[in-house]
């Protein structure tokens, strides 16, 4: 029954993949819809100072979204320190009871 | 490892740091920024936890240099987005790039060979960014190596 | 169907990945099946952006100005940066897994422990 179901799922999804790569509404090398893309290369420079359109993306038009990036690197860094000072505690603990 | 390995990557080690700050410093007019600059800086301090001794390193990058890194990057990024809702007009405001001083020369538009000076707060945020990448990346490779060090102590110990 | 050949490349990788996930009962090879999602995701963001004889969005000396969309490429920077952190918190839980139950198999991990 799960192998089925597994069967089924993975049959559904590539026959979407290989539908939407196919039929020729992607076409590699053509972009659909250019304008904020077109926008971002003609103005970026003059609006944030920096010749990287890229990094001007991440830290000037998508600001919020790099301040929650980083907040995320810091909550899992947080995460695993949490983790790995809970497990050498309870290792000192088995060595101390041993 | 073996003295080959240790000799190599001291030899390494400061180009590789070098490397890094550059790509963070640059990262406004060549291709990089604050993530990728930070991700190269902790390769450097993976490659020289991966060839020393652990008992020889571990004095030299302690574990509070790398907290101390990863706090004040996402502080000094707050704080400079903060700082763009009271000099600016908004949160996040590009407040530097207009003022002459510190980054805030104008940029000449189109094609140019790209001056250092140009960017406004994007070369601080970049390295916030940096500070913070390399913290955080330092810091997983600190504590994955610490636990399997201590794991293989107790077990020495145990037999 | 020929110029396409990243699109199908995208296809191919998740599907590896997704079955990958779905078939395998090691955590750690979930895990690589996640990596591989998350690669395939990663290439058809950037190739969504690609424009024929596009250079990188870079002004500094670039020899043309006929660009690839920088939105995309930032997206994809910002994904890379995700990827990494959730791969080192998924390996740290692996490590905790482990060192709990003896084993890494999904199916014997069925007991809640305080």
């Amino acid at each position: 029954m799960r192998n089925l179901l597994i069967t089924a799922i993975l049959v559904v999804l590539s026959s979407t993949f290989v539908y939407v790569t196919t039929s020729g509404q992607l076409q590699f090398g053509k972009p659909a819809q250019t304008r904020m893309d077109d926008y971002f290369l003609r103005h970026g420079q003059e609006q944030t100072g920096a010749n990287n359109i890229v990094t001007a993306v991440v830290f000037d038009f998508r600001g919020f979204d790099t301040l929650g990036e980083a907040t995320v690197l810091f909550v899992v860094v947080l995460g695993v320190g949490m983790l790995f000072r809970k497990l050498m505690a309870e290792e000192e603990e088995e060595e101390q009871a041993a | 490892m073996s003295k080959i390995v240790s000799a190599a990557a001291d030899f390494l080690y400061p180009f590789v740091m070098i490397f890094g700050f550059y790509i963070v410093l640059h990262g406004h007019l060549t291709p990089g920024g604050g993530f990728q600059g930070g991700a190269v800086i902790a390769t450097g301090v993976a490659l020289m936890f991966a060839a020393h001794r652990y008992r020889d390193i571990a004095p030299i990058f302690k574990k509070a240099i790398f907290n101390t890194c990863e706090t004040v990057g996402l502080v000094l990024f707050i704080g400079l987005a903060f700082a763009g809702l009271f000099y600016g007009k908004s949160f996040m405001y590009n407040w530097l790039a207009r003022i002459p001083g510190l980054f805030g020369e104008q940029v000449s538009y189109g094609v140019n060979p790209g001056s250092l000076d140009t960017g406004g707060i994007i070369p601080l945020l970049n390295i916030a960014v940096g500070l913070e990448v390399l913290g955080a990346l330092s810091l997983v490779i600190y504590y994955l190596l610490t636990y399997v060090v201590q794991m293989g102590v107790n077990k020495h110990h145990g037999q | 169907m020929a110029n396409n050949i990243p699109f199908i490349a995208v296809a191919f990788i998740a599907i590896i990945g997704l079955a990958t996930m779905l078939m395998r009962k090691n955590i750690i090879k979930i895990i690589m099946g996640l990596g591989l999602v998350e690669g395939a995701v990663n290439l058809f963001l950037v190739a969504l952006g690609y424009r024929q004889d596009g250079i990188a969005p870079i002004f500094t000396n670039a020899p043309s100005t006929h660009m690839v969309l920088p939105t995309v490429q930032a997206m994809v920077l910002t994904s890379i940066v995700i990827g990494v952190a959730t791969l080192a918190l998924l390996l740290s839980f692996a490590i905790y897994i482990y060192q709990k139950y003896g084993t890494l198999n999904s199916e014997s991990i069925n007991r809640l422990r305080g």
